[in-house]
């Protein structure tokens, strides 16, 4: 189902502006996420769509042509996970699954075979007459997924259905709904505050702050052309480096390294991972603390610009803290973009 | 000192005033029922004596009407209270919580305001309308007293309600009676077994209200009491109280059991 | 349809609020008019309080000394219990919780009866104000122990004592200086609670009581059987100026004490 969502934007009583007006158009089968730090906006664009709030007048949302911006939440026919999972106690696993078929009226038999179906794909097949208390977070995540897919909505949103578990569950989880989306081919709206869950996951990633989308794009787009400021900090960790532009020269308080074009009144922001300790290197630092992670070091560095940098050194050995180090920045690392308010 | 016995110490007024005053009395009343040339075969007179039997049994359907009035009240306004912020709601929730500490009397009082001789209704209705010493004032009565316990139960329950299970059942395709049958009923139904229970049990025991209105029905409590007072007869009024207080103290460990339960499972 | 459906529980909470509210409104007014029957027409008067104040003003001081005193013997015989029950978690304790909290499941006549049949006879005892006070107690030291015993539960007792006694702090000691301290917000809710329901106690204190000795409820139940109307308005109103902030601060404190324990 191709969704299009035009001048979307909700304030709520007292004032306050949850989202600006927003313009979106997903294409059938895409995922796409909704990332931001919390407050962004991000889960309230969502319970618009899912028919839960209802935005500011001038709002339209569209599935497949059909205008659904007045049709209330249970009549909507989407399908949502969310962020508690709320399944309902009451009821088994079976019951919860079948639940939106019940609602549909459809034939008991024809409600089982698509329950066990859904439950099939869910790998849910051991746990289908459990109760909801019996089971593990991993467990309830898929059959709320399962709940959620079984009427076969028109789009499926989830709203942070990875937070309520735990940090080593998470990742696995992460690939597995990746994967179970894929072969449901369902268009999916996934929110979310974790950038590494939004690239796992999403074809497009929409970065979202202060109620806007700031930029929207594939996770590749986002991590190597990012658009502002806000979104080079929120994908990637980009630092900025605070100094002096003159031209295609950045003075900082080590050395002047060169951009690759002039950049007067903008902002320079690089990764760690771009940040080289290198005897030639144009700038000096001093290297504050130094911290091994296995795969790589962590090292601290004062001296270079306000506050410390942080570079991600692989070897076999490291500089040592007190240590006075000259590095290097490829200029085509150099994140060269418009200085906003946005922090 | 150490800590078991410093422990120790500190259970001791309290067991001792506890014995004194609660476990011996107790048993002298046991055993009082128990000392009419009846015997113990007094218990079986309750259910053989018409009087008895009768102020029993309307007794329980007195108690067991307001409580299925005060839960369906309470319920509706409790849910609509925890739904919806407006202005003017906690002064609502003022008025609804406020007969919380008055006294049987002081319900009896108002009952006899609303529907007494110089009452309220009787004075804007034409003709007679003089209920509050009838079975309807004794109603309307531990309905007053019933309503409070019963709504700060709800809505405790109700606050604790995930409301990601309503919205759940709404995308789901769920229209909002079947929401209320489906998700709200199911995850309420502890606290309203609880808080039927504790209703059931109040207006069981409840001697103040009874007393006040004077009614011309017997109910357990007055039969208690008359028997005391009037005719000295010790050994029934001591075995209508233990029946009494069987009755309502198993509700009262149904209502825990059900509302440990619901705690256990809201987290 | 969306309309009905909302409407409906608007109307039932607008319905129960007359029910409860009518009735208090109309003895505030009966206690205050010069004549109930002729209405309001008939002028605004202190006269019928006044009245009460001479012919009850005895029974509303000793009311208060009675949840007081009560105050004072639950304090002493509830905290350090609660405590106790809080530092032994098992089925003893269980049990006895359960067994102190008979007074809240058997109704006040029964426990009244059961008093009088054993100390009835102990005349010194049964014609002093201390027999109340027993009857009282009895009644809301549930209330008590339950209220500390709820804060108690939810704070981690045992690692504060551990850490106390690592300090060198005796049982005593820690007892004042962070069991007392921790319990606080529950021994207030449970104060209140102990006396807006001692003074409005009649169920067990119509039972208990003497002629010479009559609280606030008492003296309630025989001016609504023995004045005229705007007398018994008068008092009520009396009561409700007593027993409303004492509802409105428990309600408070519970609501307070009650955050800690989530």
């Amino acid at each position: 189902m191709t969704l299009t969502l035009t001048n979307i934007a909700k304030t709520f009583p007292g004032g306050t502006k949850a989202l600006l007006p927003t313009d979106l158009e997903i294409s059938k089968g895409e995922i796409v996420s909704l990332l931001g730090p919390s407050g962004c906006g991000k889960s309230t664009l969502l319970r618009i769509i899912a028919g839960l709030e209802t935005p500011d007048a001038g709002a339209k949302i569209v599935f497949d042509g059909e205008d659904v911006t007045h049709q209330s939440v249970e009549t909507r026919k989407i399908g949502m996970v969310f962020q508690s999972y709320a399944l309902f106690p009451n009821m088994s696993v079976r019951g919860n699954i079948g639940y939106g078929l019940k609602m549909q009226r459809l034939p008991r038999a024809e409600i089982d075979s698509r329950v066990n179906e859904v439950i099939a794909l869910c790998r849910l097949d051991a746990y289908a007459d459990r109760s909801i208390t019996a089971l593990s977070g991993g467990q309830r995540q898929r059959v709320a997924l399962a709940r959620a897919m079984a009427p076969r909505p028109r789009v499926l949103l989830l709203d942070e259905p990875l937070s309520a578990l735990d940090a080593a569950l998470r990742g696995q989880l992460r690939d597995e709904l990746a994967l179970l989306l894929r072969q449901f081919g369902i268009t999916a709206i996934f929110v979310t505050h974790d950038q590494d869950e939004a690239m796992a996951i999403a074809d497009r990633v929409a970065v979202m702050s202060q109620g806007e989308v700031a930029q929207i794009g594939t996770p590749e787009v986002l991590y190597r052309n990012p658009a502002t400021g806000f979104v080079a900090r929120f994908v990637g960790d980009a630092m900025p480096l605070e100094g002096r532009i003159e031209a295609d020269r950045l003075h900082l308080r080590g050395g002047v390294l060169a951009l690759p074009k002039p950049a007067d009144g903008s902002e320079v922001l690089v990764r760690a991972e771009d940040i080289r300790i290198d005897p030639e290197g144009p700038v000096s630092a001093r290297v504050e603390t130094v911290t091994f992670l296995g795969t790589h070091y962590r090292i601290a560095l004062g001296g270079l610009a306000e506050g410390p940098l942080f570079a991600l050194h692989t070897g076999l050995s490291a500089p040592k803290p007190g240590e006075d180090v000259r590095l290097s920045i490829a200029s085509e690392a150099l994140l060269i973009l418009p200085r906003g308010l946005a922090a | 000192m150490n800590q078991r016995h410093f422990i120790l110490l500190c259970l001791l007024p309290l067991a001792i005033f506890t014995l004194a005053f609660l476990a011996i009395p107790l048993g002298r009343l046991i055993l009082a029922s128990g000392e009419s040339d009846a015997g113990w075969g007094i218990y079986l007179q309750i259910l053989q004596t018409p009087r008895y039997l009768s102020t029993l049994v309307q007794t329980v359907v007195v108690s067991l009407a307001v409580t299925v009035a005060a839960l369906a009240i309470s319920t509706t306004a409790g849910l609509f209270l925890v739904r919806n912020r407006f202005r003017g709601r906690n002064v609502l929730l003022s008025i609804l919580t406020l007969p919380l500490a008055f006294p049987g009397v002081v319900v009896g009082f108002m009952i006899i305001l609303l529907g007494g001789r110089q009452g309220l209704v009787n004075q804007i209705l034409p003709g007679h309308w003089v209920f509050a010493y009838s079975i309807i004032g004794l109603f309307l009565g531990y309905l007053y007293f019933s309503i409070p316990r019963v709504l700060l139960t709800v809505m405790a329950a109700a606050e604790k309600i995930d409301p990601a299970l309503e919205e759940a059942a709404q995308t789901l395709g769920a229209p909002p009676w079947r929401v209320i049958i489906d998700v709200l009923l199911p995850a309420l139904s502890p606290a309203l077994i609880a808080a039927g229970a504790i209703a059931f049990a109040t207006a069981m025991g409840a001697f103040g209200t009874a007393f006040t209105l004077a009614t011309d029905i017997d109910v357990l409590p007055m039969v208690i009491y008359t028997e005391f007072t009037l005719s000295a007869n010790i050994a029934m009024a001591s075995a209508l109280s233990v029946v009494l207080g069987v009755v309502t103290w198993a509700m009262l460990l149904i209502a825990r059991s059900f509302s440990g339960e619901a705690v256990a499972a809201g987290g | 349809m969306k309309s009905v459906t909302k409407s409906i529980p608007l109307i039932v909470t607008l319905l129960a609020c007359a029910f409860l509210l009518i009735p208090i409104i109309q003895s505030v007014l009966a206690g205050l008019t010069v004549n109930y029957f002729r209405g309001l027409s008939s002028g605004l008067t202190l006269k019928w309080v006044g009245q009460v104040w001479e012919l009850y003003s005895g029974s509303i001081f000793l009311s208060i000394w009675l949840a007081l005193a009560c105050l004072v013997v639950t304090l002493i015989l509830g905290v350090p219990a609660a405590y106790a029950l809080a530092r032994n978690p098992g089925r003893a304790s269980r049990i006895l919780e359960e067994f102190i909290s008979l007074p809240l499941a058997i109704p006040g006549l029964a426990l009244a009866l059961a008093l009088l049949q054993l100390y009835g006879t102990l005349q010194g005892f049964r014609t002093s104000w201390s027999f109340i006070l027993v009857g009282h107690v009895l009644y809301t030291l549930p209330f008590m122990v339950r209220s500390v015993l709820s804060v108690l539960a939810a704070i981690d007792l045992k690692s504060l004592e551990e850490g106390a006694a690592s300090l060198g702090a005796g049982p005593a000691r820690r007892f004042f200086d962070i069991v007392v301290p921790n319990a606080l917000p529950g021994i207030l809710a449970g104060a209140l609670t102990v006396v807006t329901l001692s003074i409005g106690e009649f169920n067990l204190t119509w039972m208990l009581h003497t002629p010479y000795l009559k609280t606030l409820p008492v003296g309630l139940a025989d001016s609504y059987a023995s004045m005229r109307l705007e007398v018994a308005s008068a008092y009520t109103l009396v009561f409700f100026v007593m027993i409303v902030p004492l509802l409105i601060a428990m309600q408070w404190a519970s609501a307070r004490a009650q955050r800690i324990v989530q």
